[in-house]
């Protein structure tokens, strides 16, 4: 995975997204919503990176904040050198083009009002100078790229099947040459058998244009099978930050085991010897989240630290990170091109 | 579509048919007597002869029948007529008003230039002012914008119009003495002084009315564009990097006018019934004065043909609100 020279292409620190809550007869704010709660990871040039978790945990609208379709609460995001966390709506709009979203729900995502070729050509027509007989050809290429027929241009989103609108939206994606692409669970919507197809074609498109992704799903199997590194998520907060293979095989965060204890597998010989971990309780809310370990309240190893203090990330085997008391920092935290721990802690010592 | 719309207009012919029936039934059914009014002075046995010689001693199905002879086939030849010189209608009966004695048709195209000015102005005034209003007050939800617009909505919606109208000729033209407070029908706008003058006594009424219509739309098209706003495509298109305002007007307005203009076409009728109390209220003798007038002088072929035109322009406007929806919206297909 970390080949000769890692280029890292999209880094982000201490990544807070709070939305706040109004209640009563004024409408005052009384709370918050820690909907993402100080994410930090790092993504290399031409890999994929998996964002795991339940429902609910701030997988997506982490990855709406890495693009900044939010204000952010606080955080730094930096894409290809340049820092977006701050950077205001028309200062973001010349950068869009290289940072782009397939969404989730390929069916609300496309205006009912406009035609595939005006769907495509818009970014075009915004962010390019090209003629009209140019954007029309590059409508096409996209559509040959993605698996379009190009008789399809002129029709309607409501007229295709979901699999093809999700190649709608993903030749919309790619409309600009993005260097980045946030999935945000571009296969939950579809069928199995489409599934596949899309995420083949997500890999074949990563191929040929160096793309990297940042794939947010919730379907373990899927991400085991596109991503390069997994982060776990759990409430907010990155649990678990390691290699494909490496967390898949040997989780450390009793989070990550409890997860992928729920993956059925297809071998029916193993699949009884499966021993599932099962989680009492649920998820709190990300509106008061429980002191200490944000896991702590349905944690199977919970120990009495657990309450009190909030794990830092650490980095236990080279790449693998885990937000765990579990393992106790004895080697120093680590910047290498991974998670600065250390803006983590002061942040937390903060609050 | 072209099926579709010719098929809608066929099915209007029989609906249409029953509506003219229930409005006679009713009417008939209806107390009151076209000669209540009369001086007692008159004798009962001419009170009947001219009973008679109205043709209500005929039975309920022939004056039915020839009250839908006249409406559609006299009084249409006599239009024709009119436009090119010809005879064909020479010697058919026309419905006639039993308050002037003069055909209901002559007196409804008197009365609806005057309705069309006032009552029509107000409500493109109306729809000017709602479009942007419901437009801003979604875009800036619960900013003071949208409560202030809302409070006003609400003001607009609820307080009757024959309130706000005796209220603006208190103030504006008691108090202040800006406005003439009775709209004057026979003035003719001849220069600019005329021009001017007739802008003045507009305001007043052509205000109360834009008041309630724009109350009303206004609360549909912000309504409609916040369902918008908060859509996945929305958010694709600020992604795309488009500027705020192609987001909005392009994407957002565009499929927010949809349920909107349908709204605005449903409620085109309502300018040709007129707005009977503001009307009252501004002196202006239109459409809608003439139909209360009518009704308080039992003149029964007066009503029964204002509200039959009515219906029709209801089921008119019913039929183009729908045809419009199929042409805005691509997901809609009539065939």
């Amino acid at each position: 995975m970390l080949d000769d020279t890692p280029r890292t292409l999209v880094k982000v620190r201490d990544l807070k997204m709070h939305f706040p809550i109004f209640a009563g007869l004024f409408r005052r704010r009384v709370g918050e919503v820690k909907a993402v709660d100080g994410v930090s990871f790092d993504i290399i040039e031409g890999e994929t990176l998996g964002l795991v978790g339940e429902s609910g945990c701030g997988k997506s609208t982490c990855g709406r904040a890495v693009l900044r379709l939010y204000d952010i609460t606080s955080g730094s995001i930096s894409i290809d050198g340049q820092e977006i966390g701050d950077a205001g709506y028309q200062k973001l709009r010349p950068m869009r083009p290289q940072m782009q979203m397939v969404f989730q729900d390929p069916q609300a995502s496309l205006n009912p009002r406009m035609t595939v070729a005006r769907i495509i050509s818009e970014p075009l027509d915004e962010h390019t100078t090209l003629s009209k007989a140019e954007k029309q050809e590059r409508v096409y290429e996209l559509m040959d790229a993605v698996g379009l027929n190009r008789d399809f241009a002129n029709r309607y989103p409501h007229e295709f099947s979901g699999g093809q609108r999700q190649r709608i939206g993903i030749a919309r994606a790619l409309a600009l040459n993005p260097k980045f692409i946030v999935c945000d669970e571009p296969i939950a919507a579809l069928d199995v058998s489409i599934q596949a197809q899309v995420v083949n074609l997500l890999e074949e498109l990563q191929d040929k244009f160096n793309l990297t992704y940042l794939f947010i799903s919730h379907d373990l199997s899927m991400v085991r099978h596109i991503a390069d590194r997994v982060a776990v998520m759990y409430l907010g907060k990155v649990a678990e930050l390691a290699p494909r293979d490496a967390l898949y095989s040997k989780p450390l965060h009793p989070y990550t085991e409890a997860l992928l204890s729920a993956v059925p597998e297809p071998d029916p010989n193993v699949e009884t010897r499966r021993e599932r971990i099962i989680l009492r309780g649920d998820v709190p809310s990300p509106a008061h989240p429980p002191q200490g370990c944000n896991f702590s309240t349905r944690c199977p190893k919970v120990m009495d630290i657990c309450h009190q203090s909030d794990p830092d990330m650490q980095e236990v085997e080279p790449g693998h990170f885990v937000a765990c008391h579990l393992y106790p920092p004895t080697t120093k935290p680590t910047t290498k091109n991974m998670v600065a721990s250390e803006a983590n802690k002061s942040i937390q010592q903060g609050e | 579509m072209f099926t579709y719309t010719v098929r809608r207009l066929l099915l209007a012919i029989p609906t249409l048919l029953i509506i003219s029936l229930i409005i006679f039934l009713l009417l008939d059914l209806a107390p009151g007597d076209p000669t209540a009014q009369l001086p007692l002075t008159i004798p009962p046995e001419v009170k009947e002869k001219i009973r008679q010689s109205l043709g209500l001693g005929e039975p309920i199905h022939v004056r039915y029948f020839l009250w839908l002879k006249q409406f559609l086939v006299a009084e249409p030849l006599h239009v024709f007529d009119n436009l090119f010189g010809t005879h064909f209608a020479d010697g058919m009966q026309r419905v006639i008003s039993w308050q002037t004695r003069s055909p209901v048709a002559d007196i409804v195209a008197q009365r609806l230039p005057q309705t069309l000015w006032v009552v029509g102005m107000s409500y493109v005034v109306g729809v000017l002012i709602a479009l942007p209003i419901g437009i801003i007050s979604a875009y800036k939800q619960y900013s003071w914008f949208d409560q202030i617009g809302t409070f006003i909505s609400m003001l607009g919606f609820s307080v009757p119009t024959f309130f706000t109208g005796v209220l603006l000729i208190v103030i504006f033209a008691v108090n202040l003495g800006w406005f003439p407070s009775i709209y004057d029908t026979t003035h003719v706008v001849d220069s600019w002084d005329a021009f001017v003058f007739q802008v003045r006594q507009m305001i007043m009424p052509v205000m109360v009315l834009a008041l309630y219509n724009a109350a009303q739309i206004s609360r549909f098209m912000r309504a409609s564009m916040l369902d918008n706003l908060g859509q996945d495509y929305v958010r694709t298109a600020r992604a795309k990097g488009m500027s705020e305002k192609v987001v909005v007007l392009i994407h957002v307005l565009r499929n927010s006018m949809i349920p909107v203009i349908t709204v605005i076409a449903l409620g085109v009728p309502q300018i040709f019934g007129g707005a009977i109390i503001t009307e009252q209220v501004f002196k202006v003798n239109g459409l809608g004065q003439l139909l209360i007038t009518a009704i308080y002088a039992n003149d029964i072929p007066m009503v029964q043909t204002l509200t039959f035109i009515f219906a029709v322009l209801i089921v008119l406007f019913n039929l183009i609100a729908d045809i419009l929806y199929g042409i805005l919206d691509p997901r809609i297909r009539y065939d």
